[in-house]
């Protein structure tokens, strides 16, 4: 942002502080990201930079907390990853199925007490954790579901839901009804319509919402304190365990891998975005 | 136009009317399909256990259950003298059954809360209660101890004969009923849940302003660059919000600790002795620092939305007028900005009162919030109906805040991302 030449000097010392500023939120921002990351490859124990890693030593670089997290024996991580990516494909699925009729079915102008309905179904988003966690925990006790993958899967969908709905119904808020008429009226029944040409439309809001329900689920570790029992363990529940018990690197090994998956769903968000602006006509 | 009728058909033969109704009524409950499975299971599996939550936070049967025979009989004592025999025999058959299926130790500890030195009595009675003989409890009770001549004693038992009670949401203001069924204030030195709930507003309010004072000129820097700088920049506010808050949480953790990055730096540019680095974490201000960083996105992304929606030319308009730049700000952008001020501070509010993680983790004793207290009645000391009730007393501040926010904002006006 270049300042016009005929910017008086008070004005272009506040516009420098400005950015100054703003340098330094974005630096709060992003940084303590970049921490974990040369960390995780520490041939130390410590999770400080030691005199090694400052010189850049080959020798103060290891991968063996990578080793560790896939081989360690001590911690179960691999169970954890395979519990934590069933648990979160299914609760998304079931998410997506669930939030999508809903918000097909809000959007509708004829859709009656659609404000408090929105309400209720948005309730998971805005309670806090801890109480939906007890609620859940405490339902789940009496129907026989606690410390059951079905059981999280359950919590998890409920977590999940909100945030297709949203998507899902801004999506469809730019949504040219008239073509659903047209299909209709050229022989198509409800079903085939949908499928054929609603679908394809917000598939770009579905799937953002489904990518919103999958990484609630894949980060939540409230509900799942209160739900899990030792074989659902998760890789936030060992993430939890981990830094109450003892911060050790290989909890950093995993936390890069974490990122790094953060970064393909947030390329995939954009993209989906971009997209889904560019087929309801926004152009920005 | 039927002409006898005076009123408009359909190819039907139906009046007009009467079918636009039908055709309304067959939309509505289509719509409402669409909805039901998801209302429905919302319903069964949260809203319910939710209100179920209230009826566990003022149950109080556990006494009641246990002394079945005992409350019958004092229905007829008014409490003033000494119960007559009845009550003494009922007792005595409630207790004995209690005695052998050693669950005396319950009722001594509910007892006692009630009246302090009742666990001994009822002890030295559930010893000598083997020996009794037939008929004349009184006398044989009250021989085994001379509390059991003392009314009040009695008195306490009766007062826990209701099978409900508020006291549970009492404790969570440091109240209680005392025994002459007024409610005081606990002991100064038991005051702790006071101090957690006005430390949660403090650090809600705190961190609700700290994310706004740092998000509003990087959302106004994102919505007044150019698209391809600020679709950069943009990177460094979603980066964080996918990122997991474990993850965020461990690195602050890492950054705060007394040899950390933090403390280095402070060392190195003087601010701090190398031997008197100061704790940061464990502590309030860790509680803020990675809360703050943690919600920050949450604050930037309503903000920019609305911010986006305002035209640069306002802001010129107003200074080609004759304001200078400030004036030109605070009386025309800033209160276009409003709407997107109020949906950003109150879903940080929100979810800022009901943390748990992050305070868990870098809070230590002095940084955590009612939360964590209620995860500690649930998971250590196992007292539901107190978590339960404490839950509901947070959640109805938050639905407070939710519905203001419905009413400023609309629900359906959430933008994410």
């Amino acid at each position: 942002m270049a300042l016009p030449k005929y910017t008086e000097p008070h004005y272009r010392i506040w516009h420098y502080f400005y950015l100054f500023v703003c340098g330094c939120v974005f630096f709060f921002l992003i940084a303590p990201l970049f921490v974990i990351f040369p960390l995780s490859f520490n041939a130390e124990e410590f999770l400080v930079f030691t005199d090694g890693m400052k010189r850049l030593d080959p020798d103060a670089f290891s991968t063996r907390w990578y080793k560790d997290m896939v081989y360690g024996t001590k911690n179960p991580w691999g169970l954890a990853a395979k519990n934590s990516f069933i648990i979160a494909i299914f609760a998304t699925i079931g998410s997506i199925i669930l939030g999508t009729l809903a918000a097909l079915g809000l959007s509708s102008r004829h859709m009656p007490y659609k404000g408090l309905i929105m309400a209720t179904l948005i309730s998971p988003m805005i309670v806090p954790l801890i109480i939906s966690g007890v609620a859940i925990f405490f339902f789940m006790a009496k129907v026989g579901l606690a410390a059951t993958h079905l059981g999280i899967i359950l919590a998890h969908i409920i977590l999940g839901t909100p945030f297709v709905v949203i998507t899902v119904t801004a999506t469809l808020s730019g949504f040219d009804h008239s073509i659903t008429r047209a299909a209709s009226s050229l022989g198509s029944n409800p079903f085939n319509t949908f499928m054929k040409i609603t679908l394809p439309l917000i598939l770009p809001g579905v799937i953002s919402g489904g990518l919103f329900a999958f990484v609630t689920s894949f980060d939540e570790v409230v509900v799942v304190l209160f739900l899990a029992g030792l074989d659902n363990t998760t890789i936030p529940i060992q993430m939890w365990t981990g830094l109450r018990e003892q911060l050790s690197p290989t909890i950093l090994a995993v936390a890069t891998c974490l990122i790094v998956l953060s970064v393909l769903i947030l390329v995939t968000a954009e993209l989906l975005r971009r997209r889904s602006e560019r087929l309801r006509g926004i152009n920005r | 136009m039927s002409s006898e009728t005076g009123k408009i058909l359909s190819t039907d033969g139906i009046p007009l009317e009467e079918s636009l109704k039908q055709a309304e009524r067959k939309n509505k409950i289509k719509a409402f399909l669409l909805v039901t499975p998801l209302l429905l299971f919302l319903i069964i599996t949260y809203i319910v256990p939710i209100a179920d939550m209230f009826s566990r936070s003022i149950d109080d049967k556990m006494v009641t259950n246990m002394l079945p025979k005992t409350y019958k009989a004092m229905e007829q004592w008014d409490g003033k003298e000494l119960p007559p025999e009845e009550v003494f025999e009922a007792f005595y058959l409630d207790y004995k059954i209690l005695v052998k299926n050693k669950t005396a130790g319950k009722l001594q500890t509910q007892l006692n809360y009630e009246k302090n030195g009742f666990k001994s009595v009822l002890k030295k009675l559930a010893r000598k209660q083997k020996k009794f003989e037939e008929g004349n409890y009184k006398e044989q009770i009250m021989k085994v101890h001379k509390r059991w001549r003392n009314v009040e004693y009695w008195r306490a038992i009766k007062r826990r004969a209701p099978a409900y009670t508020y006291s549970k949401y009492l404790k969570g203001v440091d109240m209680y009923s005392n025994e002459d069924g007024k409610i005081v204030q606990v002991a100064e030195d038991r005051r702790i849940h006071r101090i957690l709930w006005s430390r949660t507003l403090e650090v809600a309010f705190f961190v609700t302003l700290f994310c706004f004072l740092m998000a509003y000129p990087i959302a106004h820097l994102l919505a007044t660059l150019p698209m391809k700088y600020s679709n950069l920049l943009m990177i460094c506010v979603l980066l964080p919000f996918w990122t997991s808050l474990l993850v965020r949480t461990a690195s602050w953790m890492i950054l705060l600790q007394q040899q950390g990055i933090v403390n280095d730096f402070f060392v190195w540019i003087g601010l701090v002795a190398d031997d008197n680095r100061p704790e940061m974490m464990y502590n309030k201000t860790g509680t803020y620092v990675a809360m703050t960083q943690i919600l920050l996105p949450f604050m930037v992304l309503p903000l920019y939305s609305v911010m986006k929606t305002i035209s640069p030319s306002l802001m010129r308009a107003g200074k080609s007028l004759g304001a200078t730049p400030a004036v030109a700000f605070f009386k025309v952008y800033f209160p276009l900005t409003i709407p997107g001020i109020g949906a950003g501070c109150l879903l940080v509010f929100i979810l800022a009162i009901g943390y748990y993680i992050t305070p868990a983790l870098v809070g230590g004793a002095s940084g955590t919030l009612i939360s964590n207290q209620i995860a500690y009645h649930m998971k250590s000391t196992l007292d539901w109906s107190f978590a339960s009730a404490m839950g509901l007393m947070l959640l109805t501040g938050v639905l407070v805040i939710y519905w203001i926010y419905n009413k400023l904002v609309g629900v359906d006006n959430i933008k994410l991302g």
